[in-house]
């Protein structure tokens, strides 16, 4: 038996790191559970923060505690129950909600006093009493401000006051329905980028560790870097074009608006790759073991893209400690960026910061994946 | 001419225990080299450290002239490893592992197709180029991993422990590629835990504990034990206890049964009155027998385990049916694939019997069957006079099952895994306490107590796992491949156990593929290809097969002859 001899060694890196790629490619579209991170967990996830998760507060239920049985007073109740802000449990007398207010059952109740015909005629102090349930703070804002809201408006209609000598009228920029969906969508993509980058990565490398076929591999001329370079092109493309199935879906079903434009959507995703991906690799290099590097990846890149990117809690409204962590949340750029793309259009000036900034944080994943991945079995 | 590997004073320690102790030897092209070894020895760390893939803590390696501590990626290019797991890609076709590999090499491109279409032809592949790798079986697993490693024409070509989990026909095969390759110039080191192997060898290297314990041809090593081989031949009964009698006596260091003999090495210098008054006084007769290099071996490494006190303690069980196990036209599918065809045999009380074949014949699948862990899709099966299909809970209280990879909880210390098994058995309060402290006495388990059972040793590993399997006082026990993987000392500990507990009136059915061990048991039933060709006592098998050109088949003789007549038959009746 004769087997010809190698072809020169210069030649062989281009070689090697395509045979290389085209094997994961190959892995990819017959592994089930690639494809399935891929593609099917991204359509969860997003139909889930579209439709289950949201920050609007409607209908919320409040008790509307009719003390006076003037016209007046009977006029507002109904501006109450009319609102669809609001799901109006009516009473005559505050004992009967404050038990449900203490269940739980209500958020707040709204006393129209006896003497709401006095106050009304000859306003000096307040007209009604709003008392909310403080234990849900945001909820309780709401209540309050939108209680008043109905008072002013209701007075308003009535056209029987004088306007207040100032009052203000709130304004909702890019995003004027205040639907929370609009917010939450371009922060699911994030987090869902995070995923892929980061699990997929992780998972992949510790399963050739765990399957044996490592050692196989390194015991050939491939180096390390051809490796893992060969390991990384795939899943970037992979990611990139879940992005953009992500991307569709929210626009198409989610009526989520794209204001800016795909070159940006694509140039922003493709930098958040890189930091994604670097993640995965520097926990694939620490791991050997697909369950350990599924935790890591879990621990270290989705909750942070899920807690501290901003993409479901304001990074303004968290403590200054936690806040300083998130400018190592490589999550944190892309959601503000994505938020933008989406909701206000292409801000550049925005864009090139948080884009250096990501890749800045790749950059450290890489090289610390590369001083501890080494082409040995030790 | 230089060797084509130097070893000099090569030490390596994980954890700080040394796997290997300064170790110097050369291996020359040209040859076939055996690297061998009890579990543990250092065989692996040694065959990737000459593959470069991990540096020694001290010494030099020297591969083809270039210093593996400076010249990794040369010798990259110049070695074909195969590591003792598949290494290759399951889920890639056989073409396409092939092609990743030859890229990886740098096969030229245009010679590309032909190397294929002659490493296919060398390894009998051509037909499955388009399966997938995972849909292999064993042995073609190994020859196609052997095809990837040939890739690039290496000058050395590391195989770690190629031939397990390969059966015996396959594995013949693969010898025979890899002696093709040594004769054309390579230098081939072949790990292997199967001492028939080593024996063929030009040379081995025996290593124990990291250390050299021989180097140069087999024949030196059994030259040292010549004269001190000898066989026990016509003892009709009995012939664990004389076993048992006789690896206690000082004169005798190691013996094993091999059908309806006894065959024993003795002690260096003994002579041989003790073993022949033991001989008269069974009826049998003592023989000289050519040494075998499994004398030499375990010889050289301090001898046999001796007898097995364990079972000794141990109260005797009773089982009140003839027939231990019983299944009757078993059948099994799964989907279109029978798993097994109308399987049919009985194990008689007392018996140890075995279930022999290549992988893939259906051994586990009647198995598992038969411990009720899976239902026939016909035929029947009965345990200890359970019906298996009707009362399975019966029967499994009656059975003690070990499985392959002893399921062993390793976060549970060795205490905390006999309450466990003895609680999954229903044992509790007294009972169970008792039962656990005459498991502890009768395996010698006290010292480990506290210890997980991943760190101890595998000899001890075993018991733990038997004491577990014989908690509830089976009166039959399951063996699903006990000693796979296992060095040859710990599988000769591990079948005093076993004796010791038939002498205690526990049937034993084991399956496995280790050839030596059929020799222990009283019957055999061989299985290929889902069904039953042969049924009989080791002796008798290996007589139907004797031929003029073969008077003396051993137990693998038998076995491919056996295995060529089946698929003979198979082929006319296809053909008719």
């Amino acid at each position: 038996m004769s087997v010809p001899a190698p072809a020169t060694a210069s030649a062989g890196h281009l070689r090697r790191l395509l045979a290389l790629t085209r094997k994961e490619v190959l892995q990819i579209a017959r592994d089930p559970s690639a494809l399935l991170i891929a593609f099917v967990l991204p359509l969860v996830l997003l139909v889930l923060y579209a439709n289950a998760v949201s920050l609007d507060a409607k209908e919320v239920r409040i008790g509307v505690v009719l003390e006076s049985d003037g016209a007046a007073a009977h006029e507002l109740a109904a501006a109450f129950a009319a609102t669809r802000y609001f799901s109006v449990t009516p009473a005559r007398d505050r004992r009967e909600v404050v038990p449900s207010l203490l269940a739980g059952e209500l958020r707040g109740f709204v006393v129209i006093p006896q003497d709401f015909a006095r106050r009304l005629a000859s306003p000096s102090g307040p007209l009604v009493q709003v008392v909310t349930d403080g234990s849900q703070p945001n909820t309780a804002s709401f209540v309050a401000g939108y209680a008043q809201g109905v008072v002013s408006g209701w007075l308003a209609a009535r056209g029987d006051t004088a306007p207040p000598v100032a009052s203000f009228e709130p304004r909702y920029w890019f995003n004027p329905e205040l639907e929370s969906r609009r917010f939450l969508v371009p922060g699911a993509i994030a987090i869902i980028m995070a995923m892929i980058g980061t699990l997929l990565t992780a998972l992949v490398v510790a399963r050739e560790w765990e399957r044996g076929t490592m050692e196989a591999i390194m015991s050939t001329p491939a180096s390390a870097l051809e490796i893992l370079v060969a390991k990384l092109v795939p899943y970037f493309v992979l990611g990139l074009v879940a992005t953009f199935v992500c991307a569709l879906l929210s626009i198409a079903v989610f009526d989520v608006p794209l204001r800016g434009s795909w070159l940006a959507l694509g140039t922003l995703s493709a930098a958040f790759l890189v930091p994604a991906l670097g993640q995965g690799l520097l926990i694939s290099a620490a791991s050997r073991n697909q369950f350990v590097a599924a935790q890591l990846a879990l621990l270290s890149g989705f909750l942070p893209a899920f807690l501290l990117s901003g993409a479901l809690f304001e990074i303004d409204s968290m403590p200054a400690p936690i806040r300083a962590i998130t400018l190592v949340v490589a999550a944190r750029y892309f959601v503000a960026s994505l938020q933008s793309v989406f909701l206000a259009g292409d801000v550049w000036s925005q864009f090139l910061p948080n884009m250096l900034a990501m890749l800045a944080i790749g950059l450290v994943f890489f090289a610390l994946a590369s001083l501890r991945t080494r082409k040995t079995l030790d | 001419m230089p060797a084509a590997i130097e070893l000099r004073g090569v030490v390596k320690a994980f954890d700080g225990i040394r796997a290997l102790d300064g170790l110097t030897a050369d291996i020359e092209a040209g040859r076939l080299t055996g690297l061998v070894g009890p579990d543990g020895a250092g065989k692996t760390t040694l065959l990737r450290i000459m593959a470069a893939l991990m540096a020694p803590d001290a010494g030099s390696v020297t591969v083809a002239g270039h210093a593996a501590a400076t010249a990794a990626a040369r010798i990259h290019s110049i070695v074909g490893y195969m590591p003792q797991r598949f290494g290759l890609y399951e889920d890639l076709a056989v073409g396409e592992n092939l092609g990743l590999y030859a890229a990886l090499r740098g096969v030229d491109t245009e010679a590309a197709e032909g190397t294929f279409a002659e490493l296919l032809r060398f390894t009998g592949l051509a037909p499955f180029t388009g399966r997938l790798a995972g849909h292999l079986s064993g042995g073609m697993k190994q020859k196609l991993g052997l095809a990837c490693a040939l890739l690039g024409r290496p000058e050395i070509l590391l195989l770690d422990e190629p031939s397990v989990g390969v059966d015996p026909v396959s594995r013949r095969e693969l010898w025979a590629l890899v002696r093709e390759l040594a004769a054309e110039g390579l230098a081939v080191v072949w790990s292997t835990a199967y001492l028939d192997e080593a024996e063929q060898c030009d040379s081995v290297l025996l290593l124990n504990e990291g250390r050299l314990a021989h180097a140069g041809e087999p024949r030196g090593l059994t030259r040292q034990i010549a004269g001190r081989s000898l066989r026990i031949a016509g003892v009709e009964s009995g012939r664990r206890r004389l076993l048992a009698e006789a690896v206690d006596l000082p004169s005798v260091g190691d013996g094993v049964i091999q059908g309806a003999n006894v065959r024993l090495v003795m002690s260096a210098e003994a002579d041989t009155r003790e073993v022949q008054a033991l001989a008269a006084r069974h009826g049998g007769r003592l023989e000289p027998v050519e040494p075998r290099f499994e004398d030499a071996f375990i010889d050289l490494l301090g001898g046999g385990p001796g007898r097995s006190t364990l079972a000794a303690g141990m109260r005797p069980v009773e089982l009140d049916v003839a027939s231990a196990v019983e299944c009757r036209h078993l059948t099994r599918r799964f989907g279109d694939f029978l798993a097994t065809d109308d399987v049919t045999f009985e194990v008689r009380k007392g018996e140890v019997f075995g279930l022999l074949g290549p992988n893939g014949a259906g051994k586990s699948t009647t198995f598992r069957m038969l411990c009720g862990l899976l239902e026939p899709s016909s035929g029947e099966a009965r345990v200890a006079g359970h019906d298996l299909r009707r009362a399975p809970g019966d029967a499994k209280l009656r059975l003690g099952y070990m499985a392959q990879k002893f399921s062993l909880y390793g976060l549970l210390s060795v205490r905390q895994n006999l309450e466990f098994f003895s609680g999954v058995y229903g044992l509790s309060g007294r009972e169970q306490r008792e039962r656990i402290a005459e498991m502890i006495e009768v395996f010698d388990l006290g010292r480990y107590l506290a210890v997980s059972p991943d760190k101890l040793p595998l000899g001890y590993k075993q018991r733990l796992a038997l004491a577990c399997a014989l908690m509830h006082r089976p009166p039959v026990l399951f063996l699903d491949e006990p000693t796979s993987g296992v060095d040859p000392i710990t599988r000769r500990e591990f079948w005093s156990h076993i004796n010791g507990l038939v002498q205690k009136g526990v049937t034993v059915l084991v399956t496995t593929h280790f050839m030596d061990e059929a020799e222990y048991c009283d019957r055999v039933a061989l299985m290929y290809r889902a069904r039953v060709i042969a049924l009989d006592s080791p002796d008798a098998l290996k007589a139907s097969v004797a031929s003029e050109e073969l008077p003396e088949p051993t137990m693998e003789d038998a076995f491919v002859r056996l295995v060529e007549l089946a698929d003979r038959a198979h082929a006319e009746r296809s053909a008719a």
